[in-house]
């Protein structure tokens, strides 16, 4: 049995030295993370803020209710209805932008995507990554192009807080860095809390029970362990008498 | 006085019952009086919690029956749904995700139990032959589950897994047509895969269990190492080294049940989607024709054998090998033509080729995630080659493998 173990133990060593990855060319930009904090209350509600006024308008979120952000992030009703919730909508409706679908494909050729499951299907620092590398590009109908998703039909609706820079190529293509075209109204670590924050509410968009889940698993696993010991005690107490 | 009264009420209730439903006598001779070996170790834990883990889809899967609507149109829809608007609704779903990997988890364990002390062998071989269509049923229960979400992932998992069938030869292209019920993937496809993933799969799946226990009643249980424990019977005609499975290993059981729980609760609560593993990515975008993701793989649990297929060259011959490294378990009882069970008092031959297969399958489940590209696929051929020459070399490794003897009485240390 001894011997079995150790020929597993030396085959299984050996077998990852084999894999060894291949790596690929990697700039800055790719390793970027959010670093949001659903725990952070205030961050989520400057983030519901920020999309309602700066995404609202063409993205939806179609399986978000008004109510449930004003709920969960602890946000008034009458604050919701005041300044998230657009004229003519129920605070219990979804979540659904005001854009027809028909003006959206006349206007950039494509419905702009729902939201509410954006940070699931391609992560948090994905939609970090595409808010901050928009940059000058002519040959683009909206004026700029996206390291994240290169021919992106979305214009860089933030540009007014970011200002506008250009990409900087090297030798093959490869980005090397951004240059300061024009200024925006916020500064660079403004921006940056600013699309963090907008980050963080679409993660909790992309999953409520996220905000609760865990802190009802500690418990959930504090009653296991607990269990666990008790029924421990009792079969180590049975099976005294099996010699 | 009342006290009394109360006792022959009860009695009488019990006798009263008990002359009608044998329940008395169904616990004492398939609990107390079914005895099993006292020297289990750790690997005899993962019976029980598949047996467990069944339970836990059943009452999840019935609960998410109530919200989930099978339909092209409302899948993903209801799906979110649930995640959402339905009270408790996203633990019942991770429960049931979690569960379907937990479930190949234990089982995966248990089968290897099996190989490692030869509990396939005589007289055990009907036993393992209905294990092994219990995994089969449930590979079946878990590919049709996957597609219900209605994820792009399901959509283009289920377009690949149901286009092998398209490869058996005449009346494949047919065939394929019969299983979708249409010319694509799609909403007639969806709605009987709804009815086989609710209906006939867990029905089997049931009366597979139940065969597969009272085949378990009929031989006894196998133990680590490998000895018969009938053969030793005491003076009052039990096992000498067996112990009633009620209560000593119904309450060691409820121990491994508590170690589980708290493994699957910290994955639902704090994991659930596992690193993409268990809830992959791509399938939090509803189903669509037209967009085929970058990379489509199986979910881990079937990614050995979607490595095998991917290893061979040409499309039909993997399909067939696909088939058969599932399929070669069926065989183990007449492969194996050693005298000893237990890998314990095997040679280093057996478990060199024990150790190969480990790997080879572990190897196979980690390429069958990867891109099936220049190294991955020559890697996914050697353990390909790995895999199949554990069962297609036993019938010769296993006559001259130099075993030792075997004791007449099970190891056990108090």
């Amino acid at each position: 049995m001894r011997k079995f173990a150790i020929i597993v133990a030396a085959l299984a060593l050996a077998a990852p030295a084999a894999f060894a990855s291949e790596g690929g060319g990697s700039a800055a930009w790719q390793q970027w993370h959010a670093g949001n904090a659903l725990g952070d209350r205030a961050s989520l509600q400057r983030g519901a803020r920020n999309f309602m006024n700066y995404c609202a308008g063409c993205h939806s979120l179609k399986y978000v209710r008004y109510q449930r952000i004003g709920e969960d992030l602890g946000i008034s009703e009458a604050v919701m209805k005041a300044n998230l919730v657009p004229p003519g909508a129920k605070i219990t409706d979804y979540v659904v932008s005001a854009m027809p679908a028909d003006f959206a494909n006349a206007s950039f050729g494509i419905v702009p995507p729902d939201l509410s499951l954006i940070t699931r299907s391609k992560g948090s620092d994905y939609v970090y990554r595409f808010l901050k590398t928009f940059y000058l590009d002519p040959k683009a109908a909206t004026g700029t192009n996206n390291l994240a998703l290169p021919g992106t039909a979305m214009p860089h609706v933030l540009s007014d807080l970011q200002g506008l820079q250009r990409a900087v190529f090297g030798t093959g293509g490869h980005f090397e860095k951004f240059e300061e075209a024009v200024a925006g109204q916020k500064s660079a670590a403004e921006y940056d809390s600013f699309v963090r924050d907008t980050v963080n509410f679409l993660e909790y968009a992309g999953e409520p029970a996220k905000l609760s889940r865990a802190t009802i698993g500690v418990w959930v696993v504090l009653y296991l362990l607990l269990f666990t010991a008790v029924a421990w005690l009792l079969k180590q107490e049975y099976w005294k008498d099996v010699h | 006085m009342a006290n009394a009264a109360e006792g022959a009420a009860k009695g009488g209730f019990r006798a009263w019952l008990n002359k009608r439903l044998p329940v008395d006598e169904f616990m004492q001779s398939q609990l107390v009086g079914y005895y099993a070996p006292k020297n289990f170790n750790i690997w005899y834990f993962f019976g029980s919690l598949a047996l467990l883990v069944f339970v836990i889809q059943i009452v999840t899967g019935i609960f998410l029956t109530m919200n989930y609507k099978p339909g092209e149109l409302t899948a993903f829809d209801s799906v979110e749904y649930i995640m959402r608007e339905v009270e408790w609704g996203w633990l019942i779903r991770y429960m049931h995700s979690t569960g379907a990997s937990m479930f190949f988890i234990v089982v995966y364990l248990h089968m290897f139990r099996a190989l490692m002390y030869g509990s396939y062998k005589a007289p055990r071989e009907l036993l393992w032959l209905i294990g092994m269509c219990t995994y089969l049923a449930l590979m079946a229960e878990a590919f049709f589950g996957y597609v219900l979400p209605w994820g792009n992932m399901s959509f283009w998992g289920a377009q690949v897994i149901v286009n092998l069938f398209g490869t058996i030869p005449g009346i494949g292209p047919g065939l394929v047509e019969w299983i979708r019920g249409d010319y694509g993937i799609a909403d007639s496809t969806l709605n009987r895969f709804f009815a086989l993933h609710v209906i006939a799969l867990p029905l089997a799946l049931a009366l597979l269990i139940v065969l597969h226990l009272v085949a378990l009643r009929q031989t006894g249980s196998n133990n680590p190492d490998g000895i018969e424990i009938k053969a030793k019977l005491g003076a009052n005609g039990k096992p000498l080294d067996g112990i009633p499975f009620h209560p000593y290993y119904t309450l060691k059981d409820i121990v491994g049940v508590g170690v589980f729980l708290i493994g699957f609760a910290i994955v639902v609560f704090f994991v659930p989607t596992f690193g993409g593993l268990f809830l992959e990515a791509p399938n939090f975008t509803p189903a669509n024709a037209l967009s085929t993701p970058d990379h489509i793989a199986p979910v881990w649990y079937f990614t050995p054998f979607y490595a095998i297929l991917r290893a061979v060259p040409d499309q039909r011959l993997g399909a067939l090998l696909m088939g058969l490294s599932v399929v070669a378990f069926l065989f183990l009882p007449w492969l194996d033509r050693s005298p000893v069970k237990s890998t314990r008092y095997r040679g280093w031959i057996w478990k060199l080729a024990l150790a190969v297969f480990t790997v080879s399958f572990l190897a196979l489940m980690y390429l069958g995630l990867m891109p099936a590209e220049g190294r991955y696929v020559t890697l996914a051929r050697i353990f390909t080659v790995g895999y199949f020459a554990f069962f297609v070399l036993m019938p010769f490794y296993t006559r001259i493998d130099p075993v030792k003897a075997v004791p007449e009485r099970v190891s056990y240390h108090a």
